[in-house]
């Protein structure tokens, strides 16, 4: 289980990686932490033929105070994000998050720009991005766009992310320790992908609307507007049984998740639990 | 005056191999350096069923560094065919295989080609380069296809049914028909496999000179291998030799051939070049030995008391393209229609065992053959008996048992069980357990919403197979141990041993038994195990390592301390009866007074013959062997207890305790017994609630690596409570009967037992492993749609 | 046996391992844990899955935990690197090793040199674990020979001595 032949290339600035990106166009993928592009690679289920690795660019690394949010650089690691105060102060809901993602030698090299790059549905960090309204910054030779984060994941492992373009951070609006949230997913092991999971993130000052969000069904995380109704107006009858369309609309295209109704349904439930004060 | 230090055996000593693998030195065979070793890969079939219509080699072999490109044809002028047919089952049919396939792929993940290059990376380069015409055919997915009468696999066999055979005793219909109760469900058994963590590993050395070979292996038996490889490719025996150094797990995926790693060899000889294949993760999920598939049909009959008064089981066991060879893979199936209810007195029982052959790589002797598959069917229907009947599990247990203290029980299967201990293993895994305190506990759970569900299962096992069992097979399997023990120059003893130890802790214990029967310290006698050209053994299966490995052992070192005792008598002009040896010491056999050192005595037997009486010729290297020469198995049993918790509303089944007691015989190292035990009852976990490969119906593969196939994990599994019972087995001196199976034998029963006590308020039960969330969920689903027309069901 | 060039692409790489500086050309696709192996004889890295799961490649990357069949021997020009052979010969994990022996934690050792680099890197961290922190710790390493309750005692056991000894 060895990769292909490409061409590695280790460029030291944002603008050389950009440089690279634009040269190569779509024959270039970008090497962040490597959990989960590597083995792809191993499997030569993906050959790139240039391999662009960004981990000496030190302008992609770290968490910043930008004011109102954070900006957390793409190749930020897990584990640095769990050991940073500015996310347990600011962005809890993140940590929790983030504590459900894989191991701990995993979480030291994974980084939260490769998962919403990869944007598999069932990761933690691109369902929890898409809960705290995140904008997801990305940057090409010909410049720096903010996407929001409602607009990047647009299927299956795939996102909004030009060819050319490297994913350089994400902005989190802050969300204060005592506004709750609720983080709820069930996996068969420790660490391993959800079968399902819930995130309720009511509004606060900085995002005005609800935000509920299933992730580990379907071809990417999506938010549900019957949870986020539930959540002013409490879980109904009405709205589980919004809920249920919701979510069995997301997994008839996938006939080996039909068992995974009542598993939302109950996480659902058990998550606006965990709401009330 | 020096008093006998401990006996070695019944002390918890460490493994001494276990002391280079804590410090990375550790001698795998893909740490053995060769020098020109050609790394080599397969081209695999990407369809469950084709034939192969052409092949395309030339770009392959046009890449730089590539060395061989070998086709099913190319390797097969190289070797003989072969195929696993167990001649003491009448009727058995196998088709031939080879070292790859040439006409046709039956199964996903059936080596095709073989290419050796300098590099791994560069193979498999290499293997994105051939081109195979494929005129795909229909796959069979399932044991019920096959049998379906559509395609025919193997034409020459005429159907897809490899074996077909009952065993019966008593009236079987007037039990069913006269019983209070009759309890029938359909077991479904998912196809797992052992995952060793060390992938399959082959290193062959082809010398032309004198057409020898050497190979190291990872695997159990050498002195197997070196006879299929003289045999399969025509060497001379003594020239083939079979290493098997350090091995990263077995399991009984080590134990058979595979056509890979014949090719391997093939390719060392058609390069002259020394070969080496390690099998990688996703080939490993897709060729690797599986474990178990089975639909088995049950009926358990019982009278209102609970008295047990028949038992039916009819297997399907879905055993894949081939019969493994050389052992075949029949004893999975067989020891499912011997072992069924095999700790009870019934006297009415059918097993119908067929083993059907479809497009999937072959199940072999994974772990307790067959035993899980017994004693989830026998236990399960036993619990659901009692519930109809409003008796208590255990109870029902207890009445039907065969008593402790019967020497020879012949069972309903007409296998002879000798000295079964069940009620004194069922004592000891209650005791200390509050029974009453769980069944609170549980009522006080439902109240909460959560689910709480213990379960028991008993079972009988065979190990320490006898000659009989492959004597009859036609298998160049042998059930005969040898051991050599060596006295060396500085009093030391150094050991060979024909049985192997993959990490079970045989060469401590052979270490263990023989500085006893010697007289020696544990810490004077180094034990080496693994090599062909040692004394010829079985290597490791069938936890025999304890009861025949070590018998060998004790008879080579009481044969080496006579001789001992004799030169020691010359030396001092005393009898050597009047003498011992004890601690390195020979001593005054009456008052224990210190005479002379064993190196004084080994050390003139070495280097100073002249000092002994004219005519005296020491024998300072003493080999003998013992084989159980008419009994099929020893037979022992043991009892395991789960608890569980299942979240109704994710179908989630969480492990909260588990419990063993075994009856292992002698207990020769308490500790590495416990984590045999352990280990064993993890596997079955695993087997319980995680592992699965799933397969399509037209048997494409679903499960490609350890992202999808679930294995234990640490945070997952409960410590694992363990207690023994030690009823010596009369056929040895020292009288261990073997402890590797116990484990996987019954722990997945003892769940799903726990599993279905936990849903009973539910009227919900599960009938299939392993356990998965959609399983439960479907289970409770199905109970809530059909919730009046089972009353019998509920709990 | 870094074995001849067959056009690959290459890159040379200077990096520390086990506190040695070590200065080679490999090939851009050659993980780490093959360059540990074969190219410096540090055989004790095994090679479990080559996906990243079973954990038996852990080695210390740059002070931290890591997978080394995940990363590329090309990534680690001027990192620091280090093995089970380098934590045996420093005598860090002497207490786990001699652990692991007195309470048989291990039985076919493949997953051992994951284990012991795992286990020391908790240790570090967490001095005195609780059983739960230890299984939680090693839930990234698969052994399938012990069933993870010889290897749980083994750490603990560690932790004790070593919070004895400092």
């Amino acid at each position: 289980m060895k990769p292909a032949l490409f061409t590695y290339h280790r460029p030291g600035t944002l603008p050389d990686a950009l440089a690279l990106m634009a040269e190569h166009r779509g024959g270039a993928r970008v090497l962040a932490g490597g959990q989960s592009l590597m083995p792809l690679m191993a499997m030569r289920m993906t050959r790139p033929e240039q391999l662009v690795d960004i981990n000496r660019i030190d302008e992609l690394k770290g968490i910043r105070d930008t004011g109102d949010t954070l900006t957390i650089g793409a190749l930020t690691r897990y584990s640095e994000i769990l050991r940073a105060p500015l996310i347990a102060d600011s962005l809890p809901l993140l940590s929790e998050a983030i504590r459900h993602v894989a191991h701990h030698a995993i979480r030291n090299r994974g980084t939260i720009g490769g998962s919403l790059a990869l944007a598999d549905p069932s990761a933690e960090t691109p369902a929890t991005c898409l809960a705290l309204c995140a904008r997801i910054v990305a940057r090409s030779s010909a410049g720096e766009r903010e996407i929001s984060v409602d607009a990047f994941f647009e299927g299956l492992m795939s996102t909004a992310l030009a060819e050319d373009e490297i994913l350089v951070a994400v902005r989190i609006p802050k969300r204060p320790a005592k506004v709750p949230h609720a983080f709820l997913e069930f996996a068969r092991r420790k660490g391993d992908y959800a079968q399902a999971g819930i995130i309720l993130a009511p509004s606060h000052g900085g995002v005005a609307e609800n935000r509920a969000v299933v992730f580990g069904i379907g071809s990417t995380a999506r938010r549900s507007a019957a949870l986020e109704g539930a959540m002013t107006n409490g879980l109904s009858a009405e709205a589980k049984a919004a809920l249920q369309q919701e979510v069995t609309a997301i997994i008839d295209d996938d006939e080996g998740a039909a068992y995974k109704l009542p598993i939302v349904m109950t996480l659902a439930e058990r998550a606006m639990g965990r709401l009330k004060p | 005056m020096t008093t006998a230090p401990a006996p070695a055996v019944g002390q918890s000593l460490a493994r001494p191999r276990a002391k280079r693998l804590v410090t990375g030195r550790g001698r795998y065979t893909g740490d053995i350096a060769a020098k020109r070793a050609l790394q080599v890969a397969f081209f695999r079939s990407p369809h469950p069923h084709a034939r192969i219509k052409s092949i395309d080699v030339s770009a392959a072999r046009a890449l730089k560094g590539v060395v061989l490109v070998a086709t099913g044809a190319d390797v097969a002028k190289h070797c003989k065919g072969f195929a696993g047919i167990h001649r003491l089952f009448k009727g058995m049919k196998a088709a031939e295989q080879w070292p790859l396939a040439f006409d046709r792929a039956c199964w996903q993940g059936e080596p095709v080609v073989a290419v050796a290059a300098e590099t791994r990376a560069i193979a498999e380069d290499a293997l994105d380069l051939i081109e195979v015409d494929w005129e795909p055919l229909e796959g069979l997915g399932t044991p019920e296809k096959a049998i379906a009468g559509g395609t025919v696999l193997h034409e020459s066999l005429g159907d897809n049914i490899g074996y077909d055979g009952t065993t019966a005793s008593g009236d079987v219909e007037a039990a069913l028909a006269g019983a209070a109760v009759v309890i029938e469900d359909t077991f479904r058994f998912g196809r797992h496999t052992g995952v060793c963590l060390e992938p399959r590993s082959i290193l062959a050395a082809y010398d032309p000179s004198d057409d020898s070979l050497v190979v190291h292996e990872s695997h159990q038996c050498p002195a197997q291998q070196q006879a299929i490889f003289a045999d399969l490719m025509g060497l001379p025996e003594h020239r083939v030799r079979v290493v098997c150094p350090d091995v990263g797990g077995a399991f009984g995926i080590k134990q058979q051939l595979y056509g890979d790693e014949l090719a391997t060899c093939i390719v060392s000889k058609m390069t002259g070049r020394p070969a080496i294949f390690i099998a990688d993760r996703v080939e490993s999920f897709a060729s690797d030995i599986h474990a178990r598939e089975h639909v088995v049909k049950g009926q358990m009959a019982f009278a209102p008391d609970g008295r047990i008064l028949g038992l039916t089981v009819d297997d399907l066991f879905a055993v894949g393209a081939y019969s493994n060879y050389p052992r075949s893979s029949i004893g999975e199936a067989s020891h499912v229609a011997a072992l069924t209810g095999g700790p009870y007195r019934i006297p009415a029982y059918r097993a119908r065992v067929r083993m059907i052959y479809q497009n999937k790589p072959p199940v072999g002797h994974y772990r307790a053959v067959g035993h899980p598959i017994a004693c989830a069917v026998a236990e399960q229907l036993l619990d659901r008996g009692a519930r109809a009947l409003g008796l208590d599990p255990i109870a029902v247990r207890r009445i039907n048992q065969v008593p402790d203290g019967t020497a020879s029980h012949k069972s309903h299967s007409g296998f002879m069980l000798n000295g079964l201990t069940v009620e004194a293993c069922l004592g000891k895994l209650l005791a200390g357990f509050d029974m009453a305190a769980f069944r609170r506990e549980q009522q006080d759970a439902r109240k909460r919403g959560l689910l709480l569900g213990l379960g028991i299962a008993n079972f009988v096992e065979f190990t320490g197979t006898g000659a009989p069992y492959y004597g009859e097979s036609g298998a160049p399997v042998t059930a005969q141990e040898s051991c050599l023990a060596r006295l060396e120059p500085s009093g030391h003893v150094r050991c060979l041993t024909g049985t192997t130890d993959q990490g079970q802790g045989t060469d401590t214990a052979v270490g263990q038994a023989i500085a006893d029967a010697i007289g020696v310290s544990f810490d004077d006698v180094e034990v080496i195990s693994g090599d062909s050209a040692g004394p010829v053994g079985g290597g490791a299966w069938a936890s025999r390592g304890a009861s025949s490995g070590i018998e060998a052992a004790v008879r080579a070192g009481r044969a080496l301390r006579d001789e001992i005792l004799r030169l020691a008598g010359l030396i001092l002009q005393r009898k050597p009866e009047q003498m011992m040896l004890a601690g390195g010491l020979l001593c005054d056999a009456a008052s224990g007074a210190e005479l002379i050192t064993l190196r004084e005595v080994a050390t003139i037997a070495h280097y100073r013959q002249h000092l002994l009486p004219p005519g005296t010729q020491p024998e300072l290297s003493m080999t003998r062997s013992f084989v159980p020469q008419s009994q099929s198995f020893i037979t022992t049993n043991g009892v395991q207890l789960s608890v569980v918790s299942v979240d109704p509303g994710l179908g989630d089944v969480r492990l909260l305790r588990h419990r063993v007691a075994h009856d292992s015989g002698t207990v020769i190292n308490p500790m590495l017994l416990d984590e045999q035990i352990r280990g064993g009852v993890v596997q079955g976990l695993g087997a319980a609630l995680f592992e699965e490969i799933h397969y399509s119906e037209d048997a494409v593969l679903g499960t490609g690596s350890l992202m999808d196939y679930l294995l234990p994990l640490a945070t997952e599994i409960p410590d694992i409570e363990v207690a023994h019972l030690a009823t010596p087995d009369p056929g040895t001196s020292i009288g261990a009967k073997g402890a590797g199976e116990a484990g996987t034998a019954g722990a997945a029963a003892a769940v799903l037992n726990a599993v279905n006590d936990a849903l009973a308020p539910m009227g919900a039960h599960i009938s299939t492993l392993p356990i998965t969330p959609e399983r439960v969920l479907a289970a409770i689903a199905a109970a809530s749609s059909s919730h009046d027309t089972k009353p019998g069901l509920q709990g | 046996m870094s074995g001849p060039s067959f056009d690959e692409p290459e890159v040379t790489i200077e990096l520390t391992v086990n506190g040695a500086t070590v200065t080679r050309r490999v090939s851009t696709r050659r993980h780490l844990s093959d360059f540990l192996r074969d190219d410096l004889g540090l055989t004790g890295t095994h090679i479990g899955c080559e996906h990243g799961v079973c954990g038996a490649c852990t080695v210390r990357y740059d002070g931290e935990i890591a997978r080394s069949c995940l990363i590329l021997a090309a990534q680690t020009d001027g990192s620091t690197v280090e093995t089970v052979e380098g934590l045996s010969d420093s005598g860090e994990i002497e207490a786990l090793q001699q652990a692991f022996l007195a309470r048989n934690a291990l039985q076919c050792g493949f997953c051992t040199p994951g284990m012991l680099v795992t286990a020391a890197d908790l240790l570090r961290s967490v001095p005195k674990p609780s059983r739960d922190e230890v299984r939680d710790a090693i839930s990234a390493n698969y052994c399938r020979c012990t069933g993870y309750h010889a290897i749980v005692d083994a750490i603990m056991a560690a932790s004790e001595k070593l919070a004895v000894k400092s």
